[in-house]
């Protein structure tokens, strides 16, 4: 039974989405939202704006089920000192709000967008430090 | 502590260093300019695992899907596997110095005619070799034509090693190494009708009026908006040119605007990218170009994107200074 079903869902997450194309749109509406949140974007305001964007698209296309090398070790080195700044769940919270509102926006089926939503919400340990 | 490896030699990082710290302070020579990762002249590949991106920032995406980036701003995440560039990539022009003018007090126009044909865009960049090796990156201000020609816009910095070469030491019948153009701040033709901003301080006007020139002369049907800032009135430079070019066509406007007290007639007060960014109501579908200042390229950048602007249709060209003390 396994089998078969593996075959008809052949199509992935990431092409069901739009592929890479996908995760350009989502990362100029969704780093918009991250920036004008005044609840996160103390987290953000010393970065420099293209490396930002380039690490929300690896990001993204992680939660889009796409090629990435993303891993837990990784993510925990780089928010650490966040952690330190207190970060904390109302802030994963806010980034995953914007998330969805971004995949809402772009008239994404709610079927996908609980994937999607599955996959992020799967780096909140890592990314808090927990 | 990573370990890298080049041409079959490994060399250890130590903390807070940067590729190109580790391999200069192994004796290897490794060319280098801006120390910023901008110039473009230490640019190697990792053959093995991807750098880390903030050491990729500026490069096109061949580039970055190719492993390239800028040595002097990699702090290694891990071990590396490094290859140099080969030499035949990097191409030297030779180019003879026909015009120098002083366009302000510090900004000197120096126009140089290649011996080889260019191709180049309006508004990259290039690097200036003097004889004994130093190098400094600056942009082009005049759009490709036949002639070979290449103007550069140059501002005396204090104690600037190259600038004030330039300024004392370079006259016309000089001779200049420079590096074949590079950058991917420049105007691109195929949507005529998009509206452009284009926010400039001092002779970050130097790329700009490439870029505008280019579009005038393609024909760029969309508003193009200019605004160049300095403190004093005496930092505005061809701004006679500038509102000719506007009276001259109806889609160009400029806005000459000065940070300082003294405000002149026809200048507007406050700093160029305040005034940009609080005339343009929403910036979605625009094109921004933005170059000088780094504090003011990076807010704006920031600004302009939250405004609306997509994140590749931000075009910037940071105008570092290098250190008297790095080498």
């Amino acid at each position: 039974m396994s089998e078969v079903q593996e075959t008809t869902a052949a199509a992935s997450l990431f092409d069901q989405l739009g592929g890479a194309a996908a995760v350009e749109a989502a990362v100029d509406i969704f780093y918009r939202k991250v920036l004008e949140d005044y609840r996160i974007n103390r987290f953000f305001d010393h970065s420099d704006m293209e490396a930002q964007a380039a690490k929300q698209k690896a990001f993204l296309t992680m939660a889009f089920g796409g090629p990435n090398n993303y891993t837990g070790k990784d993510m925990r080195e780089a928010h650490a000192k966040f952690v330190k700044m207190g970060l904390n769940d109302s802030h994963f919270d806010a980034v995953m709000e914007h998330l969805i509102a971004t995949l809402v926006e772009l008239s994404v089926p709610p079927a996908l967008i609980a994937q999607v939503d599955a996959l992020a919400e799967s780096t909140r340990t890592d990314i808090l430090g927990k | 502590m990573s370990k890298l490896t080049l041409n079959g030699v490994t060399f250890t990082s130590q903390p807070n260093e940067t590729v190109l710290d580790t391999l200069l302070r192994e004796n290897i020579q490794i060319p280098n300019g801006c120390r910023q990762g901008i110039c473009q002249s230490c640019l190697m590949r990792s053959v093995d695992v991807p750098p880390p991106v903030s050491a990729q920032v500026g490069l096109n995406q061949t580039q970055q899907k190719q492993n390239y980036f800028h040595a002097c701003v990699c702090y290694p995440e891990q071990d590396m596997m490094l290859a140099l560039l080969e030499s035949e990539q990097t191409i030297f022009i030779t180019a003879r110095v026909i015009q120098k003018q002083l366009l302000t007090v510090d900004i000197v126009r120096v126009i140089v005619e290649c011996d080889t044909n260019l191709t180049f865009f309006a508004g990259q960049f290039v690097n200036l070799l003097r004889d004994d090796g130093l190098t400094r990156s600056y942009s082009i201000a005049n759009r490709p034509q036949a002639d070979n020609r290449l103007e550069f816009h140059i501002r005396r910095l204090p104690n600037g090693q190259f600038s004030n070469w330039v300024h004392d030491e370079l006259v016309v019948g000089s001779t200049l190494t420079l590096s074949e153009p590079k950058g991917s701040c420049h105007y691109l033709s195929g949507s005529e009708a998009q509206p452009l901003l284009l926010i400039g301080t001092g002779s970050g006007l130097a790329p700009l009026c490439g870029i505008i020139s280019d579009a005038l002369e393609q024909s760029h049907s969309g508003d193009i908006h200019l605004f160049h800032g300095s403190r004093h009135h005496e930092g505005l430079y061809l701004v006679d040119e500038m509102r000719e070019l506007a009276i001259k066509h109806a889609n160009f406007y400029y806005t000459p605007c000065l940070s300082g007290d003294n405000v002149i007639a026809d200048t507007v007060q406050g700093r160029a990218h305040d005034v940009a960014l609080s005339t343009i109501e929403n910036l979605k579908g625009w094109r921004v170009y933005l170059c000088g200042h780094p504090d003011m390229v990076n807010h704006s950048k920031r600004l302009a994107y939250l405004k609306g602007a997509s994140i590749k249709d931000i075009y910037a060209d940071a105008f570092h200074v290098i250190s008297p003390d790095t080498k």
